[in-house]
């Protein structure tokens, strides 16, 4: 079994709204840092273990069948 | 002219009866389309897709619903030039099938928001303004946590010279891009809004403006 990872953000031109309430809250409580940004993260597990295989499967998956938005996100695949 | 119109049926939609009743107050024979099946676009003169939480709005509002069996028929339909309309929910779903350009994000202030909203038509060049008139404003409710439109400025200049703004807000309530409240797709049969004209059919609704819809 191979378990990948799909993280999805919203593209730098989006205004994430989600991270900048994220941002604020935690200014508020005295944190400091320069910037954060809220996505999303999916796991896809696959019983073939080939990763060239599996890499084409999970770019059909974002692509076709529309698993990333590329008008307002971006992604990347973690092996 | 009595219409023969589908109103779309996705898991977690919740206006269709709504939609359904207007359309037969107005003389036409409106049906549910379910979204496991195809239908054939012949049998129909206009479809609605209705607003709800389709999918639960998992992944992103609309993506699973733009992905489904019923949306191969209407993508055909929408090829033929036959007008189509989205209200709310029905209108992320156009966007996300890429049928209407752009995408609608959470509303700037990240709450759900509802109540009435002025609006100002700005084009009528498709079949659901025929009673309107440019410049013209009208009174619908609003109910939606993803509202936003978002279009990139490219995108944007084309719909301008295109004529695709079809309603803009008179005070924006979720951060919409140039305001916009509705739009139509290049050749303006299909549109998309998210206020409910269904939900303004009479005085003692609030607003009976929904009736400058069909």
């Amino acid at each position: 079994m191979m378990t990948v990872g799909i993280k999805i953000m919203p593209r730098d031109v989006i205004l994430d709204s989600q991270g900048r309430a994220i941002e604020e809250s935690m200014k508020n409580n005295g944190f400091k840092f320069e910037g954060l940004r809220a996505g999303k993260f999916l796991e896809v597990s696959f019983s073939n273990e080939n990763k060239e295989d599996v890499k084409t499967e999970i770019e059909k998956m974002l692509k076709i069948g529309g698993l990333y938005n590329p008008l307002i996100e971006k992604f990347e695949i973690i092996f | 002219m009595s219409l023969k119109v589908g109103v779309t049926r996705f898991l977690g939609t919740n206006c269709d009866q709504d939609v359904r009743q207007w359309f037969s107050l107005n003389g036409h024979k409106a049906e549910y389309l379910w979204f496991e099946d195809q239908f054939n676009s012949n049998d129909y003169d206009m479809l609605v897709i209705p607003g709800g939480f389709s999918h639960g709005d998992y992944l992103r509002c609309g993506a699973l619903a733009a992905r489904t069996n019923v949306m191969k028929s209407v993508r055909e339909f929408a090829n033929k030039g036959k007008p189509i309309l989205g209200i709310c929910n029905g209108f992320q779903i156009l966007c996300e099938a890429e049928l209407l350009p752009g995408a609608l994000l959470r509303n700037k202030d990240l709450r759900f928001i509802d109540g009435w909203q002025t609006l100002k038509v700005e084009n009528t060049t498709n079949a659901f303004s025929k009673k309107m008139s440019v410049g013209q404003t009208i009174k619908l409710p609003i109910a939606h946590g993803e509202g936003q439109f978002y279009a990139d400025s490219e995108t944007l200049k084309k719909m301008v010279d295109q004529k695709q703004i079809w309603l803009t807000y008179e005070n924006n309530p979720n951060g919409s891009m140039l305001n916009i409240s509705g739009i139509t797709n290049a050749k303006h049969n299909i549109c998309g809004l998210m206020p409910h004209p269904e939900r303004a059919l009479f005085d003692w609704m609030g607003s009976s403006d929904g009736g400058f819809f069909l």
